[in-house]
């Protein structure tokens, strides 16, 4: 926060990085980027929850991001979602809807677990992710 | 720098290549590295020193070489081509120059991929590495720079811009001299330069591979821009979601800044430009420029009514110019070579380049760049290679989720932003998806409309309700329970957000819809009528099946 000399208008560089740190935004935490950037807390938590990338809750031990744009749709990125869902049953796994990770050459794509998994069918991915889950 | 010190780099660096017997560039782009590219490049690294090769063959990363779905790429100097699909295996038999080994899977300029396409704003993309500052200087980096700063005044350079008819890329089309000129009109003392790097349509990566590919030229479109229009400060707003292309413009950024090619008292003139890097949180109404602007000052990405114009009242209040990433990637080049040089290329009303990304059911799926006015047969059929055997063409889709379809009696449409328009659809930032005969357009209008949903701000009451209501018809359809009723409420909704939505987002979301309605009617009546799915994509129940 120094480094933006605590400017109200870096509350989203702010963000970003007390999520790289902390992993997820906590209500605390929020209050105290509040209360040092001289912000309402209604503002910071009115921003937080307006953009996507911010995480109000803690990411799950793994996690899987299925590429949900026009090409890994097309290519068949909605059953990806549901076998990806079908594993995330067991609760270890956080999901998300990614929109376009920019490798549409090789569409669909998932990233599991940092891992780009490209021209992936929903039965290599519910193996890919069991794997993942148990190493 | 001064522009001599600027000239002894160039020269020093052009040397040092030239010594070299061959140089191997590693694509090192989002498509790529998810496929191997960075095991292909530390094995190549190996084998150099290995074979003894050290001070001889030289390894480095590079930019999109376009043909994304044949990754990893990589090129040689020496051999002068392109090769596909290279593994860790191939290293040894690349760094020994045994090029005979790769013909089948050889690229070279003459390869109908790479014969169609006029790259302008991806020059470097495959001849210099995005990370090394010299890379870039060798192949005349900063030189439209030193130009614009040392001999030319402020007017001279909008002139130029303006003869050269340049349209902004971003996909509104509007004339970027007119804007520069606007911009530099304002009385203010204080002005921003802003670069929408927010490409946010699914299904389009053309900014991204440019900014991880050749970030310093949008860096020099920015600086010049800031000369033209009397800024001293520029922003760069990156879409959270591609941390590479942050984090390669940050090098750049700092790179040029030691240099002194940008910052304070550039080639020791009066003139200093400063730019900051703004990190999106992933909100796609964010690339709107109102929206994007309450995004820098750090608050929700809203947008505000219009006028006034971001040109007049923009960041803070004051004048501000936005131009997309590849708008500013244009400018270094038309500085250099002239207005009417650039004016020369592609189609007459709408000159120069566009950056394509080719995606969905085509052969050679990737990046290209194509004088504008090119007709989609061609992109398709010559670059793409078609559409795999055993499929059949459809249509293909532009301008993302504010776009449209062009179905097959139109592939031979010139791809410049009046003729799209006029078939329905828009040039849009550049995302272009084939789709085949088991895409069923319902679901896909279905698909664009959700997105939409998704991502309204909410502000404006059209947008926020209207896309739901239009979401839960196209829904309904795919189910198989639509009903006749169904086609004139859609009709009146596309109509209700296109006039009276707020902000781009709600003016275009009935575009797919539209398009798709008015080329794949049909499609719809079948979803509706006889409750079947033509492509056999939807999962309709029995229990609709029954009622039809």
């Amino acid at each position: 926060m120094a480094r933006h000399h605590y400017s109200g208008s870096a509350l989203i560089e702010v963000l970003h990085a007390a999520q790289e740190l902390y992993g997820f935004l906590s209500r605390d935490l929020l209050k105290t980027i509040a209360q040092k950037l001289s912000l309402p807390p209604s503002r910071v938590l009115g921003v937080t929850t307006f953009y996507h990338l911010f995480r109000i809750e803690p990411r799950r031990a793994h996690c899987a991001v299925v590429c949900l744009g026009t090409a890994c749709y097309a290519a068949g990125g909605g059953e990806l979602m549901n076998a990806a869902n079908r594993v995330a049953a067991d609760g270890r796994w956080t999901i998300e809807a990614g929109r376009c990770v920019g490798s549409c050459g090789l569409a669909p794509v998932t990233i599991c677990d940092g891992r780009a998994l490209s021209r992936v069918t929903p039965e290599e991915l519910g193996k890919q992710m069991r794997v993942s889950a148990n190493s | 720098m001064t522009a001599e010190t600027v000239r002894a780099a160039q020269q020093a660096e052009q040397e040092r290549q030239s010594r070299l017997e061959d140089r191997i560039l590693c694509c090192t782009v989002a498509g790529c590295l998810s496929c191997g590219a960075k095991q292909v490049w530390a094995t190549i690294e190996e084998q150099i020193e290995a074979q003894g090769r050290r001070g001889k063959t030289e390894v480095c990363g590079t930019g999109c070489m376009g043909l994304c779905s044949e990754g990893p790429l990589v090129r040689s100097s020496a051999a002068d081509a392109i090769f596909t699909r290279v593994t860790a295996a191939d290293a040894a038999a690349l760094v020994a120059k045994d090029h005979g080994r790769f013909e089948e899977r050889t690229l070279r300029a003459d390869h109908p991929f790479l014969a169609g396409q006029k790259r302008l704003i991806l020059r470097n993309s495959g001849y210099a590495d995005p990370e090394r500052f010299h890379d870039y200087i060798a192949r005349d980096g900063y030189q439209a720079l030193l130009r614009a700063v040392l001999e030319m005044t402020p007017q001279e350079i909008v002139a130029e811009i303006k003869k050269s008819r340049l349209r902004g890329r971003g996909g509104a089309g509007y004339p970027t001299g007119l804007k520069w000129e606007l911009v530099a009109r304002q009385p203010s003392e204080t002005k921003y330069v802003v670069c929408n790097a927010d490409e946010g349509d699914p299904g389009a990566f053309m900014n991204r591979s440019v900014l991880e590919g050749d970030p310093h030229r949008v860096l020099e479109g920015m600086a010049i821009a800031g000369r033209a229009v009397g800024a001293r400060q520029g922003y760069i707003y990156a879409r959270g979601e591609s941390p590479l292309a942050i984090a390669r413009l940050r090098s750049a950024l700092d790179q040029a800044q030691r240099e002194g090619l940008l910052g304070g008292a550039m080639f020791n003139t009066n003139f200093h430009f400063r730019i900051d890097i703004r990190v999106g949180a992933g909100a796609y109404v964010c690339g709107e420029e109102t929206a994007l602007l309450a995004s820098i000052e750090g608050k929700r990405g809203q947008p505000v009514p219009r006028p006034p114009y971001p040109p007049e009242r923009g960041l803070w209040g004051q004048p501000t110019l936005i131009n997309n990433v590849e708008t500013f990637a244009n400018i270094p080049a038309i500085v250099e070579e002239g207005g009417n040089w650039f004016a020369s290329i592609g189609a007459a009303a709408s000159p120069g380049t566009k950056v394509f990304a080719l995606a969905g059911r085509v052969k050679r799926a990737g990046l290209v760049e194509v004088p504008i006015g090119t007709s989609l047969r061609t992109i398709l059929y010559d670059l793409g290679g078609g559409v795999p055997a055993g499929y059949e063409f459809k249509a293909a889709q532009t301008g993302g989720p504010a776009g449209g379809c062009i179905p097959t009696q139109h592939l031979d449409v010139p791809m410049d932003y009046d003729s799209l328009t006029g078939i329905g659809t828009m040039m849009g930032s550049g995302g272009l998806i084939v789709m085949d005969t088991s895409s069923c357009m319902v679901d896909l209008a279905r698909f664009f409309m959700e997105f939409c949903m998704d991502e309204s701000c909410g502000k404006c009451i059209p947008c926020r309700a209207g896309t739901v209501q239009m979401h839960d018809i196209l829904a309904r359809m795919t189910r198989g329970e639509g009903v006749e009723s169904d086609f004139a409420m859609l009709e009146q909704l596309s109509g209700l957000l296109k006039e009276t939505s707020l902000c781009g987002l709600g003016l275009a979301a009935p575009n797919p819809v539209i398009s798709t309605l008015r080329h794949f009617r049909s499609e719809y009546e079948a979803h509706v009528r006889e409750r079947r799915c033509p492509a056999g994509h939807c999962q309709i129940s029995e229990a609709a099946e029954a009622h039809a």
